[in-house]
């Protein structure tokens, strides 16, 4: 897969010097990348489900590494890994109980499911089920009686179905392919389509005459906030977001769509909480535990709603829910950039000369572009889905992705040693 | 500060953009043509050379990609197997629509011949980027390539444009933060084209005459000093052809930008593009390895920082806090420190309780314990054994430092060198496997050797394919014949001596910083400059003060020392003191002068001298007319002030010091007296004031002096003889 394999490159290199920013660009493109990739892959038809989801670990360690503080790529390569072990599943049952499944059904199709607990076929697939997810809440509760009679451990089980299947015709090889593509396709729509899930909830949120407080400039804030003004009128501040001062472009995009606008410096942030209704921002990453990695500046906004009892809101795409923890070593929770955000650099150079003195500079400057808040300072979590509590976010992982998944690059480090 | 975070996406759309029209092309000379980086040069070309890890080529490759280049020529000549080979193995540079050609060329000599070879080639098309395997950049060029193209539309002669940012040079060292001298530039700051290019040498320091025609058509010009060269140009393919014409053209700067500056017939222009927030400079010597080192690991660079390059070959740089990156198997004992803005490469092992501060550390090196790293930068697979101690000093690949050396600031020690146990190698030193070429053109500045040490290149070149690393065997590594004083007992490799000349560029471009000493003579020469240029403050106001009253004073007789002062101050005490009360009271007088003369810090002949001039000149203003009424007055006032003199002439000397004063008098200030010296002189030993003896001595003094000086001696001869045989007679007398 010589062209698979030049594309691979070339978002590496794009990932490497920092040419896609921001989760969302950076998610769709690592979907749409692995897409081909699944789709130019030419395995044997034996076992053809993990030779999909080796084809995709090893060009998603590569991605991973070509930026690892931008956790979407991880979390896209997961979510297709899952997808992929959730399809060849749904395949081998419906294999075995002669039922034509349609591939994109999932856990939301309740009569289906409780349809198919009737069959024969009922006990296998509850067995994947919960071979697939950590068991949760409701398909414990469901599916307790058929619980005993089949004890897979996840990936034994994943791989022995795989080895039934081996056995049959072309086809379903065709097929797995043609639905793990499907439902890619899916994910990649649900990318593109996230801003607008979340804005439809806006209305719930956000009140006649409120005062909504936000620091620099995210999407998903603009247009919750755009499309809450539709029906309400209320008050927006915006904290500038130094040193990119996104917050400014921001201010200029709501004020084109009528809505009061006031910016503020990142430092008068506290002055301010007393009189704001509702802090919603954007993040760059949602944490299994329930923090967010954010851009910098927001911790503070988050201390300032605690100490005022200011709702916290976080808007965030299901794509940048990370099923890391942050406390993992392999977690990149910080980028580091260019000081020149800060500083001229001309205007300082007196101040950087290493030919005195000593020789080891004096004056060091540091832009970090995240913070972490911790859980507790968040009140709310509103995705695709729906609003969250911190506390349930990692039962939203458990749906997403697969346990198996989760240490995608150790693998690879424990090969090459 | 809106359109910096765009960064990333403006690149984006500037590649788009130039894909539309012409493919951008780049010169890339992977020869410095300079001879700076040696010894080390000698065995691997410069542009290989890892600045924080990583071949500095890698890094302007990588910025050419980024802005959108679409076909590098790189042009190797030093080595230049070793730079095709490192091309080949490292050629994906991700995306395919960036080639890279090389064009190799073994009879180049200067950046103008490769200019000349590349010409004949005729690959170059259009607009070109030219810059050097060196550099080291982060810049977007899409504004200076559209600046470029638009004055390319409106003036065909605008060949070339120079990137440019500020940097100020250090007032007392008069350099660059790189190591490079004080750079002034004209620039007209309407159309930023440039109009002079000087870099400042030692010797024309803080003077430079431009051009009056400069401002004929002109409203403004400015001049900087503050302003670093990047080396980043973007040339019209005129640039080559220009080179073709005038064949003596070598260097891009020295010949070729003066040159056109100067040529007003051809009328070409250069235009000058200053960047502000974002990095680009140029490796030229060991102190901008240094700086730029340090720049990188502060991250001045992003995106081309240690932790984002390394990603290419598997394991991981973590930054980690106070920018220590550290690669993720390093292993390190528990006592070791790593401190602030290091760099620990892969696979390296640090023993216990040593210490690395400022420094970077390749790949695959062995620390023992009790080792301390200080500013150093070492390279791949060397081993420090025991208590060794380095500070600013860089060592190279394969260097095997044995227990207990020490490496003294701005230490070079090139491939393979092995340092003896407990030797102390003096600062500066470089040592090198290799033998200095003994044969040293000036004239040649070629980064490798040329047919007298060609021996050398041969055998290099073929232990390169034996050895994978790309290390370099030697062939003198079987003939160990080294100076156990150069290298310690058991060691490995020759010292290299340093000509007289580069004594003083060898501690202005070391990776050490400028010595303490060093910094102290430049201050102290500083203020004397100072010092010098600003006494006319100090004179102004002591001056003024006198003017009112002393017409008669000439005006070249403001001397600029502390004699002048004094003697005026005493003047005018003097003065006041003749002027206030008729029946002076001669103890205040004597009471001020005294205190004067404590404050100048002046001897009592001093002031004896002072008062006399002052009583003369006293004499001088009471004028009557004739030489017979100034000798009255004259007489009159020396008698009056006699007490007053007599108190300050306490030994013959002091009265030999008056008379030597009074002769100076009657030559340059007041020479109404000269005629009527001998009168004077007269009346002085009549009244007492100086002795018989003084009078003697002066004359026996004065014997010996010029022509000139001896005026009032013969004037006086007759005098002087009478009082001899008085004298004589006084004698034999008694």
């Amino acid at each position: 897969m010589p062209d698979v394999q030049a594309s691979v490159n070339e978002l590496i290199s794009k990932l490497k010097r920092r040419q896609v920013e921001g989760s969302h660009a950076t998610a769709k493109e690592t979907a749409i990348l692995l897409r081909t990739v699944v789709s130019q892959h030419r395995g044997p038809n034996a076992n053809q489900a993990s030779s999909f989801i080796d084809a995709v670990k090893a060009v998603g360690s590569q991605l991973i590494t070509a930026n690892p503080v931008e956790l979407a790529v991880g979390n896209i390569v997961r979510r297709v890994l899952h997808i992929i072990r959730e399809e060849d599943l749904s395949l081998a049952t419906t294999g075995i109980g002669g039922l034509s499944v349609s591939a994109g059904s999932d856990d939301d199709d309740e009569t289906d499911r409780n349809g198919r607990l009737m069959l024969s076929a009922a006990s296998v697939a509850a067995a994947s089920r919960s071979a697939l997810r950590a068991p949760s809440l409701h398909t414990l509760l469901e599916d307790l009686p058929d619980q005993s009679g089949s004890h897979h451990t996840s990936s034994s089980g994943g791989d022995s179905e795989g080895k039934s299947k081996s056995a049959d015709k072309n086809s379903k090889s065709w097929k797995l392919k043609q639905s793990v593509i499907e439902a890619i396709n899916e994910l990649i729509e649900d990318i593109d389509n996230c801003h607008a899930q979340i804005a439809e909830q806006a209305l719930e949120h956000i009140h006649q005459n409120e005062v909504i407080l936000t620091l620099g400039r995210s999407r998903t804030v603009r247009q919750f906030l755009c499309e809450a003004k539709k029906k309400r009128s209320f008050q927006v501040f915006v904290a500038e977001g130094a040193p990119r001062y996104q917050g400014h472009v921001l201010a200029k995009e709501l004020v084109a769509k009528d809505l009061q606008t006031t910016v503020i410096t990142d430092s008068a942030v506290f002055a301010m909480i007393s009189r704001v209704n509702m802090v919603i921002v954007g993040a760059h990453a949602i944490m299994a535990n329930g923090g967010i990695i954010a851009p910098v500046g927001l911790n503070m906004v988050a201390l300032a709603a605690k100490r005022h009892a200011v709702p916290f809101v976080v808007v965030a795409g299901s794509h940048k829910l990370c099923p890391l923890y942050p406390h993992n070593p392999e977690v990149l929770l910080n980028d580091l950039k260019s000081p020149s955000d800060l500083l001229d650099f001309g205007e300082f150079s007196d101040c950087m000369d290493y030919g005195s003195g000593n020789g080891a500079p004096l004056l060091h400057v540091v832009n970090p572009t995240f913070d972490y808040v911790p859980p507790q300072l968040v009140s709310l979590f509103i995705t695709d889905t729906g609003g969250h509590n911190p506390s349930y976010m990692y039962r939203l992982i458990a749906d997403y992705y697969s346990a198996d998944d989760l240490v995608v690059q150790q693998q690879r480090f424990a090969s090459r040693k | 500060m809106a359109q910096k975070k765009g960064g990333g996406s403006a690149k984006v759309a500037d590649v788009a953009d130039i894909q539309a029209r012409d493919p951008l092309q780049a010169v890339l000379l992977a020869d410095s043509f300079t001879q700076r980086f040696r010894p080390i040069t000698l065995e691997r070309p410069k542009v290989l050379l890892p600045l924080v890890n990583v071949p500095m080529i890698k890094y302007t490759l990588l910025w050419l990609e980024s802005v959108g280049v679409e076909e590098v020529f790189v042009f190797c000549c030093a080595h230049a197997k070793q730079v095709t080979s490192y091309l080949e193995n490292n050629g994906s540079f991700g995306s395919p629509s960036f080639k890279v050609t090389a064009i190799e060329s073994n009879d180049s000599i200067s950046a103008g011949d490769a200019l000349r070879t590349i010409f004949e080639r005729g690959v170059i098309k259009g607009d070109f980027v030219l810059i050097s395997g060196d550099t080291v950049s982060n810049m977007s060029l899409t504004q200076a390539l559209q600046e470029h193209k638009e004055r390319r539309k409106k003036d065909p002669l605008a060949v070339m444009t120079m990137v440019i940012r500020q940097s100020k040079p250090s007032p007392i060292t008069n350099q660059t933060r790189l190591g490079n001298d004080e750079l002034v530039l004209v620039i007209d700051p309407e159309s930023s084209q440039l109009l002079y290019y000087e870099e400042k040498a030692q010797h024309s320091r803080g003077v430079v005459s431009i051009d009056r025609t400069f401002l004929a058509d002109r409203p403004a010009i400015c001049i900087y000093n503050d302003k670093q060269d990047c080396f980043i140009d973007i040339c019209s393919p005129e640039v080559l052809s220009l080179f073709t014409d005038n064949f003596d053209y070598q260097q891009l700067r020295r010949d070729f930008v003066k040159g056109l500056l100067m040529d007003e017939i051809l009328g070409y222009k250069i235009f000058t593009h200053e960047i502000h927030s974002s990095y680009a400079a140029r490796v030229d010597n060991f102190r901008s390895y240094d700086t730029i080192g340090k720049d990188i690991l502060q991250r001045w660079t992003y995106p081309l920082l240690p932790d984002v390059l390394s990603n290419g070959n598997g394991l991981q740089v973590k930054v980690n806090r106070q920018g220590v990156y550290k690669a993720s198997d390093v292993i390190q004992s528990r006592s070791a420190h790593i401190g602030p803005l290091s760099l620990v490469g892969e696979g390296t092992v640090i023993g216990d309780n040593s210490m690395i501060w400022n420094s970077v550390i390749g790949r695959g090196c062995t620390i023992g314990c009790n080792v301390s790293i200080e500013n150093c930068y070492i390279w791949d697979s060397v081993t420090i054994q025991d208590k060794c101690k380095l500070r600013h000093a860089v060592v190279c690949d394969g260097v095997v430092l044995k227990t207990g050396a020490v490496l003294e600031p701005g230490v070079i020690l090139s491939f393979k060198v092995i340092i003896g146990e407990g030797f102390v190698v003096p600062a500066y030193s470089k040592i090198s496997l290799m033998t200095q070429p003994t044969k040293q053109d000036s004239d040649e500045e070629l980064e490798y050797a040329d047919s007298s040490t060609g021996a050398i290149d041969s055998p290099s070149s073929t232990g390169m394919e034996n050895d994978s690393n790309g290390v370099f065997r030697s062939k003198s590594l079987d003939s160990p014949c080294w100076d156990a004083s150069e290298v310690g007992v058991s060691g490995a490799g020759y010292l290299w001596l340093v000509g007289e000349g580069a004594h003083e560029e060898e501690w202005r471009q070391s990776v050490a910083p400028v010595p303490a000493d060093k910094l102290k003579e430049f201050l102290r020469i500083h203020e004397d400059k100072k010092e010098v240029s600003s006494p006319t403050a100090n004179v102004n106001p002591t001056s003024g003060e006198s003017r009112h009253d002393s017409g008669s004073v000439d005006d070249d007789e403001d001397e600029k020392d502390d004699d002048a002062y004094f003697e005026r101050e005493v003047e005018e005490t003097f003065r006041r003191a003749v002027s206030d009360v008729p029946g002076v009271k001669l103890d205040n007088v004597i009471l001020e002068v005294n205190a004067l003369r404590l404050a100048y810090n002046m001897t009592v002949s001093d002031c004896a001298g002072a008062l006399f001039h002052t009583v003369l000149k006293l004499g001088v203003e009471s004028l009557s007319g004739t030489s017979r009424g100034l000798f009255l007055n004259a007489k009159e006032e020396i008698v009056k002030w006699k007490g007053l003199l007599k108190n300050y002439l306490q030994s013959e000397d002091d009265e030999v010091e008056v008379l030597l004063k009074f002769e100076e008098i009657c030559l340059e200030s007041l020479r109404e007296y000269s005629p009527i010296f001998c009168s004077i002189l007269q009346v002085l030993y009549d009244e007492e004031i100086v002795t018989e003896d003084a009078i003697l001595k002066w004359a026996s003094e004065k014997q010996g002096a010029d022509e000139s000086d001896k005026i009032f001696l013969k004037q006086c001869e007759g005098y002087i003889q009478t009082q001899k045989t008085a004298m004589f007679q006084t004698v034999t007398v008694s």
